[in-house]
């Protein structure tokens, strides 16, 4: 009996792991931002060219921070999602458009939908960098004192936003509750 | 006449086989140029960038260095080192830029803490276990493999040792 029981045993840790090995994606990153406060930026804003986005400016209330690109394909199934959340106006959505064509960019915007209070412009991606921006789409939640909570990494969907974003952002509203 | 004539067209065709190649040198140390676009200040800056790209890891395509990968954000991270580089930062303080960004997942060196304790140690542990275990299991068989002799068998061995080598008797 003892016999099979311990590769049987050992079979059975291995099956545990491989299954958790499984729902581990190697691309998803964890960033080292989160509960860090939000890199201070100073840029042009997408739609005005005179005027400039700055972040700590945005302070007192939580917000999302999407960065989003024309060139991005997955950010195509992204943005009705975001449609969406911004109508409901619960929190507002700014957009870092990251390493872009200006034109192109609001073209998009006016093809795709705007979500978006409004979009900095980050044509250098310097500041996608001070971000820890690997890949297009990620969102970021920024609570009122500037401190990232959350960073999601590829498109958001439906789910993550009713499961994640949402109630984070009414625990962020209200923290004692 | 004529060989004059000659003369002045081969002299035009070899001003322009010349004019030809040197286009063709300059667009190339132009090509080239563009494959090596940083210049350094000394060599030994030069070989603390290359060091440093080795052993950052690309976050696009992850097996990759900073120095091998072609990845848009890998392109823009290897200007990143090559400014603080030229600027004089320490390989300490241009890894800590990259490392608050990215975490320690940009490093192919990660150190030792708690989060990656298992990564540094696990192999080890397999190690110890699979040891342990072919130690109990060569153990057992030793005991199995000589067990005892039945009466019969005794007899017979102890008949074996009285006779008399073979070579003796021939």
């Amino acid at each position: 009996m003892n016999r099979y029981l311990v590769p049987l045993a050992v079979f059975v840790v291995l099956v545990v792991l491989f299954r958790i090995g499984l729902e581990h994606d190697p691309h998803l990153v964890p960033s080292p931002l989160v509960d860090k406060p939000a890199p201070v930026f100073t840029l042009p804003d997408l739609r005005n060219t005179s005027a400039s986005i700055n972040l700590s400016a945005l302070r007192g209330q939580a917000f999302l921070l999407n960065v989003w690109a024309s060139w991005c394909v997955e950010c195509r199934n992204e943005q009705p999602v975001l449609m969406e959340l911004a109508q409901k106006r619960k929190v507002p959505i700014y957009g870092l458009n990251y390493k872009d064509n200006r034109a192109e960019a609001i073209q998009w915007l006016d093809h795709y939908g705007d979500p978006y209070v409004k979009s900095a412009f980050d044509q250098s991606g310097r500041v996608g960098i001070d971000f820890g921006v690997y890949g297009v789409p990620e969102t970021f939640v920024v609570d009122r004192e500037g401190i990232i909570r959350y960073k999601h990494i590829g498109p958001v969907t439906p789910e993550v936003v009713n499961d994640i974003l949402l109630p984070l952002l009414s625990k962020l509203e209200h923290p004692s509750t | 006449m004529k060989a004059g004539q000659i003369l002045l067209k081969f002299r035009r065709q070899c001003r322009m086989v010349l004019f030809l190649g040197a286009a063709i040198l300059s667009v190339s140390t132009m090509l080239q140029a563009a494959d090596v676009p940083f210049e350094f200040k000394s060599p030994e800056q030069e070989q603390r960038y290359k060091e440093l790209t080795e052993q950052l890891r690309c976050l696009v395509c992850q097996n990759q260095s900073l120095a091998d990968s072609h990845a848009d954000l890998a392109q823009d991270l290897r200007n990143e080192v090559y400014r603080m580089v030229v600027q004089g930062q320490s390989d300490q303080e241009i890894i800590d830029f990259l490392v608050k960004r990215y975490g320690d997942f940009v490093l192919f060196n990660p150190p030792v803490k708690t989060g990656t304790v298992l990564l540094w140690f696990g192999p080890f542990l397999i190690l110890f276990v699979a040891v342990l275990i072919v130690v109990r299991y060569t153990r057992k068989n030793a005991r199995q493999a000589s067990p005892e002799l039945s009466n019969v068998e005794q007899q017979r061995l102890e008949a074996l040792l009285k006779r008399p080598p073979d070579g003796e008797s021939g």
